[in-house]
């Protein structure tokens, strides 16, 4: 009986420690929420572009013209991005969006180094777990919403 | 693990006991609540995955499970803010002086902001003729302190467990961690209840698409009496092909993984160094399906005698995105 009162003790403990865990999970995802502007509402910070070292503005998307590149991007901007920024790149709650100006004006090279590096003190991880390769299809493929793609309008991915 | 355990040769008078599973000292009653408390041990852990996963698959979105590929060494990368990943692993590990045995734990890691991770573990196992048991939890935090990706990077690991002595997940080998320690019976082991704390710097790199890590560690028990304990968990990785094909599809190479990771004890404050540890070098597989699962296998070899001939471990985790909002509409967040 001893040990059935110590487990159960242990897992009382467990349930306490994951409940503030979640708890305060939830006040940072509300007060996540409560800073976020709606969609649209154009409040986001776009200064993380203009933080971009000189040398990777300068930096050429080696896989441009591969045919592939843009429909591989898509599968990729979907799989791993489009949660945040909306499946058209429209934003979100969480992540703003990605037909702004600024973004459609960025370089390749800069929009490789945020997408590398993140913002990771404003809530977007740092994506260099993907391979190199696989975030020049990302940026192949937002580079595409600059011709295709106009606020509101369809978008791929 | 508690300061410096016995060897093998110290533990040879307590082999009868191993092999006939439950010390025969123990009377009816108490076995009889012995396996009552293993029963609710394991119902709780499955009960506790089951409400999870139900909870999670009823409010929050899949997404696309870009997970680490290790099972022991730790990568650079955290939780993506506000996502919920549910993982379950199984041990299985041969034991040279006693039963083979089946550890499992349930992993639940939290992306709290895009620099924190916090993640709650429950352990279990099965020893086989002897018994199944609940051995503890463990709660981990990582902080990544830099703001941008740099030549290597840093984050820093801090974990608490209490965890008994029967503990056999071995997810991560420290001090003087020998295949002996595991040797005498559940019975036994579960008498000794550890408070840890665990510390990790873990250092990773990606180069031209291989992940390289080295996760050097530091463990205190918190009772006065024992030392510091060290280790090391080293791993290397690589998907199968850096570029993602341009369809949808499960089995495109750029969803393999496969990397080595090699882990072992480092002693202690009072007897630093390589002597009578524990080394393993382990082979990793992981598939990450478009469904947000990820599949991971990795079978560990012992390196010496200290250490188990083999460990085979698998695992399966599924990421819920989104999951950050519903518990904050949940607890009163504005909408």
């Amino acid at each position: 009986m001893r040990v059935a009162i110590e487990q159960s003790r242990l897992g009382l403990y467990g349930l306490i420690l994951f409940a503030c865990l979640f708890g305060l999970g939830a006040r940072g995802a509300s007060a996540q929420e409560n800073n976020s502007p709606a969609p649209g509402n154009q409040k986001w910070n776009y200064d993380e572009i203009k933080k971009t070292p000189e040398k990777a503005v300068r930096r050429p998307n080696p896989l441009e013209n591969e045919p592939d590149a843009l429909l591989a991007g898509g599968k990729l901007f979907q799989r791993n991005c489009a949660e945040c920024h909306g499946l058209k790149g429209e934003g979100g709650k969480r992540a703003p969006s990605l037909l702004r100006e600024e973004v459609r004006q960025a370089t390749p090279g800069t929009l490789f180094w945020v997408l590398t590096n993140g913002v990771v003190w404003h809530g977007m991880p740092d994506w260099s777990r993907l391979p190199e390769p696989q975030r020049w299809q990302i940026v192949t493929f937002l580079k595409s919403f600059k011709a295709s793609v106009a606020p509101g309008g369809p978008g791929g991915g | 693990m508690a300061g410096r355990r016995p060897f093998a040769s110290e533990l040879s008078l307590q082999a009868g006991n191993v092999q006939t599973g439950i010390s025969p000292c123990i009377s009816a009653p108490v076995r009889k609540d012995l396996i009552r408390g293993c029963a609710v041990g394991c119902f709780r852990i499955v009960l506790f995955v089951c409400v999870g996963f139900v909870c999670s698959s009823l409010f929050c979105p899949s997404s696309f499970a870009q997970e680490s590929h290790y099972i022991v060494t730790y990568d650079h990368y955290l939780e993506e803010p506000g996502s919920l990943e549910v993982e379950y692993f199984s041990t299985f590990g041969t034991q040279r002086a006693g039963n083979d045995f089946h550890a499992f734990w349930v992993e639940l890691e939290y992306g709290v902001k895009a620099w924190w991770t916090t993640e709650l573990y429950f352990d279990g196992q099965t020893t086989f003729g002897d018994s199944t048991l609940f051995t503890g939890y463990r709660w981990e935090n990582r902080f990544r302190p830099l703001r941008h990706e740099h030549f290597i990077n840093p984050v820093v690991y801090i974990e608490y467990e209490q965890i008994s002595e029967a503990d056999k997940i071995i997810k991560e080998v420290e001090g003087h961690d020998v295949e002996s320690d595991h040797a005498e019976s559940n019975t036994i082991l579960r008498q000794t209840h550890n408070h840890e704390l665990e510390f990790k710097l873990l250092l990773s790199k990606n180069f031209k698409g291989w992940n390289m890590a080295v996760n050097p560690l530091a463990t205190k028990n918190l009772s006065p009496s024992n030392p510091w304990e060290f280790g090391y968990a080293i791993g290397a990785s690589r998907p199968l092909a850096l570029k993602a094909s341009p369809n949808r599809c499960n089995l495109c190479p750029e969803n393999f993984i496969v990397g080595v990771e090699m882990y072992g004890g480092l002693g202690d404050t009072q007897d630093f160094g390589l002597h009578e540890t524990s080394h393993y070098l382990a082979p990793v597989a992981a598939w990450n399906l478009p469904s947000g699962w990820t599949l991971r296998f990795s079978p560990g070899f012992g390196l010496n005698d200290n250490s188990h001939r083999l460990l085979l471990r698998w695992g399966v985790s599924h990421e819920f995105s989104g999951f950050g909002e519903m518990l904050g509409h949940f607890f009163g967040g504005r909408q």
